[in-house]
């Protein structure tokens, strides 16, 4: 007999099983849809990340030091102190017993200054970036190229093609203490050309990892990735050589003009007044100032002058 | 005292299948001699089973088209021996060398490390099995009655004590005689054994059975101690041996391998078995040595060198492999090696088509993981390609402790070594092996005096009180080295510079508004290289013309730039050095 698709009056239903998605659905009709998503008045504060020293005390007392798991930016023209703050950081670093890294995009980095810095150098990789020694005779050879492999190959010898690919490599390693990337040798053209998902999945990569990474450049190209953005430049710019008595950079002159005015360069050094043996460089006056900074805690100040001494007069 | 034997039926046979395992499923039958004069040295199993004995001669093979022939092979056979002996010493110090094929390990005290007899006995059969040998294991409380039982039954046999004559009554008596597989058995042999055949007498159990002094009048004591042998009665002393730590796979290639990716292949496989070998010493590696024996009669071009699209020269003309010939080799580099590997020609009674190429990887530390050696292997090939069709490959691995640290919760965090070295090879293949690593200043006033070195992080030793104290009020002015140095014309003023221009880089250019030096050095005229020079710090005024997306404060500023000019002295070129920053 076949089962009643109706109900009548007085007769008995007969006992259906009951659909297995029925709880689920039953379950689901119930539900508050938006039970899953967290207001965004109730979101969890992202922690504070944990600031390691920039080996440059007032910078420190800038900008809390160098946020770990972020990405930090330190931009500026030629001589204006990035590369001075560069070696401090990793100098600082090394001494934490901390293994450092450099992606040398422009293979500039002196190994006397960074051990006159304190880099303990047994701690530092570096990584020179540029043309494959090995390949580049073919490279001449060949100048146009020809196909997919051969432009594959031309664009693996750019310089700044490898520092991105040699740092997403060493992220991936983790265990650094520092990962510093120097584009201050690179064109403004080329590295405006690092698309920005670059820089978005370097700081995904160090992102909760007691990884530092440190980006030195001309111009800022990370954008809003970096977690703390430095400019660096000189207290006052020097247009004239009737201004160099407010150089950026500290001389000393000959032992009499050193007794009255020891960090006063003398404009006279070039008349020959003074010798110019007589000088001698001592330092470069920095200002850095705070372009954008995600740490809890403001700034009390978003500018610090510093000074830099140099090796021979350490 | 109980022993256990491991004996690789076939052992010939195996030696091949366990660098070729694919091979397992077929009929496999090892050849021996020079043709055309080739006769069958081992089969397996298989190839047993369809008719094929040692002893015929290859146009007797020819019926079986199924049939894989191979060359015996000397070198598998040593690799595959001293594989056996590393099994062994897995488990017992004490191991006698019997055979090639056959090992007898001293078990006693061995129990309460390892369990049971049979629970021991099927451990050594597991290990024996992942280094690519399949033995028949066998324990028994004398040498010889183990060895009887290992190579009577296949698989695991416990023998117990007081019960050798029950368990070993049924074996053939040519299980007494191990010279029966050899290529020429002794006649003595061969006559004893012909003598128990009219007798009657073909198994252990009917030996037994035999009168003592009826067989000593006819055998002598020969007869007698064949009998005590067969009743599991008499004991000796076991010869233990001390083997060399050698760990060392090779395999002769059929054909000429001519592209690295099934060469991939085959080092997979060998590094595997290499590195179970060492695990089953308790060992890790320290370096890595491959060799490959290079058919030296193809010689590439420049032309071929310099332009890979022409490598995808015929099979035909490489005599190789049609398989192994899809695509073109990398054959970019030549012969000729860099770095800490080299490439010698064959010596000796080598064979005048033969060379060697031989690459080394120094391994920061002891490591134990074949995919990160086959990873490395790769990432050297591909930048050290051989340069000619394979013919062998013979892999070896010098053994050292395992790597023991004990981290600290204190202590900051180090890479992995084995990640950061495959790391350091994939980014040396891209920037070259002398652009990574760390440096050492060398002992010279000379710019630029450094050298690089391989980058060995060295371990944390939790000096936090010193690290604390380095926050320094000035850093040190840092300089940025122009790599090679720029070439600069200068213009004087009363013997100093005054004016700059630098074409390589437009933006070194103008006058000089400070400058300080000539600061003098040389050295090294007592060498060919002698160097001597003046350096002056000098300042320019550039301006700049950059523009800025978040700050516009650099645009059309005119500021300072600071330079290490360079008077060479001995050349009377200026040259811009590098610039403080």
């Amino acid at each position: 007999m076949a089962s009643p698709l109706f109900q009548l009056e007085g007769q008995v239903i007969p006992d259906f099983p009951e659909p297995k998605s029925f709880p689920l659905l039953k379950h689901l009709t119930q539900k508050n849809p938006l039970a899953g998503i967290t207001a965004a008045s109730r979101l969890e504060i992202r922690p504070a990340p944990e600031m390691a020293s920039s080996g440059v005390s007032k910078m420190d007392a800038l900008t809390g030091g160098l946020p770990r798991g972020c990405l930090t930016e330190i931009c500026g023209p030629d001589s204006s102190g990035r590369t001075s703050l560069l070696l401090a950081a990793l100098a600082a670093a090394t001494q934490r017993e901390e293994i450092c890294t450099l992606i040398d995009a422009s293979d500039a980095f002196d190994p006397h200054s960074a051990a006159a810095a304190g880099v303990n150098l047994e701690r530092l990789l570096w990584v020179r970036c540029g043309s494959h020694a090995r390949s580049s005779p073919f490279a001449r050879q060949r100048n146009h190229a020809s196909s997919l492999a051969e432009w594959e190959r031309h664009r693996m010898e750019d310089p700044v093609e490898q520092a991105l690919r040699a740092t997403d490599l060493l992220l991936q390693s983790n265990g650094f203490g520092m990962v510093a990337i120097d584009l201050a040798g690179v064109s403004l053209k080329m590295a405006r050309r690092i698309p920005l998902t670059t820089w978005f999945r370097f700081r995904r990569a160090v992102e909760n990892t007691p990884t530092a990474l440190l980006v030195i450049g001309t111009q800022p190209c990370a954008e809003s990735c970096a977690t703390l953005a430095l400019k660096l430049s000189r207290p006052s710019p020097v247009v004239s050589r009737q201004e160099i008595l407010s150089s950026p950079f500290s001389v000393l002159s000959n032992p009499s003009a050193r007794d009255n005015n020891e960090c006063c360069p003398s404009d006279d050094s070039f008349t020959g007044r003074n010798p110019s043996h007589a000088e001698l460089l001592t330092g470069i006056e920095i200002c850095a100032e705070v372009l954008r900074s995600r740490s809890e805690r403001k700034p009390m100040q978003s500018v610090s002058t510093f000074a830099t001494k140099t090796a021979w007069t350490a | 005292m109980p022993f256990a034997c491991i004996f690789v039926p076939d052992f010939p046979a195996e030696a091949i299948l366990r660098v070729e395992p694919e091979l397992r499923s077929q009929a496999v039958a090892v050849l021996e001699g020079k043709p055309p004069l080739q006769k069958v040295f081992a089969v397996n199993e298989k190839a047993r089973r369809v008719g094929i004995e040692a002893g015929m001669t290859k146009i007797q093979l020819e019926p079986w088209t199924d049939l894989t022939l191979r060359p015996r092979s000397p070198l598998q056979e040593t690799a595959a021996h001293a594989a056996l002996l590393d099994c062994a010493q897995s488990f017992s110090p004490r191991v006698e060398d019997t055979a090639p094929d056959t090992v007898i390990l001293d078990l006693a005290g061995l129990e309460s490390l390892f369990g049971s007899l049979p629970k021991i006995a099927r451990g050594i059969a597991r290990r024996t099995s992942d280094l690519g040998l399949e033995a028949s294991v066998a324990t028994a409380f004398n040498p010889d009655t183990a060895r009887f039982a290992a190579r009577g039954f296949s698989g695991v046999t416990v023998v117990p004590e007081g019960k050798e004559a029950e368990r070993l009554g049924n074996l053939p008596l040519d299980v007494l005689f191990p010279e029966l597989t050899s290529a020429h058995p002794s006649e003595e042999t061969v006559r004893l054994l012909e003598t128990f055949d009219m007798w009657g007498v073909r198994n252990f159990r009917a030996l037994c059975a035999l009168p003592e002094v009826a067989l000593s009048e006819r055998l002598g004591q020969h007869g007698i101690r064949l009998q005590q042998l067969a009743r599991g009665a008499i004991s000796r002393t076991l010869v233990p041996v001390d083997p060399p730590q050698v760990f060392e796979e090779a395999m002769e290639l059929e054909y000429p391998l001519v592209l690295l990716e099934p060469l991939a292949f085959l080092l997979a496989h060998m590094l595997d078995q290499l590195c179970a070998r060492l695990a089953a010493r308790a060992l890790a590696a320290q370096e890595l040595r491959l060799q490959l024996n290079l058919d030296s009669s193809f010689q590439l071009s420049d032309e071929l060198n310099c332009h890979p699209e022409h490598d995808a020269r015929s099979p035909q003309n490489l005599n190789c492999h049609p398989e192994r010939s899809e695509g073109p080799m990398h054959f970019a580099g030549s012969t000729t090696m860099h770095g800490a590997a080299s490439t010698k020609a064959a010596e000796g009674n080598a064979s005048p088509r033969n060379a060697h190429f031989t690459r080394t990887l120094e391994l920061p530390v002891p490591m134990l993981d074949p995919k990160v050696f086959l990873k490395l292997l790769q990432l050297d090939l591909k930048s050290h390609p051989p340069g000619a069709p394979i013919l062998k490959v013979h892999l070896s691995a010098t053994p050292a402790q395992p790597r023991t640290t004990q981290g600290g919760l204190f202590l900051p965090p180090t890479p992995e070594p084995e990640k950061l070295e495959l790391t350091l090879a994939r980014i040396a293949g891209m920037v070259g092996e002398e652009k990574v690593g760390s440096l050492e200043l060398l002992d010279s006033h000379r710019s630029d005096a450094f050298r690089m070195q391989r980058f060995i992080p060295t371990e944390p030793e939790g000096q936090k009180e010193k690290s604390d104290s380095f926050v320094s009020q000035a850093p040190i002015t840092a300089l940025r080295m122009f790599r090679p140095s720029l070439r600069a014309t200068v213009s004087l003023r009363d013997g100093k510079p005054a004016h700059l221009v630098c074409n390589k880089r437009k933006e070194i250019h103008g006058d000089i508004v400070w400058i300080a030096g000539p600061w003098r050095t040389s050295g090294d005229w007592w060498e060919q290289d002698g160097w001597a020079r003046d350096e002056w710090d000098i300042a320019t005024q550039v301006v700049s013309r950059q523009s800025s997306v978040i700050s516009k404060s650099f645009s059309g500023k005119t500021s300072l730039a600071l330079y290490r000019l360079v008077h060479d002295l001995l050349s009377g070129h200026w040259f811009v050095e590098g610039s403080y920053d």
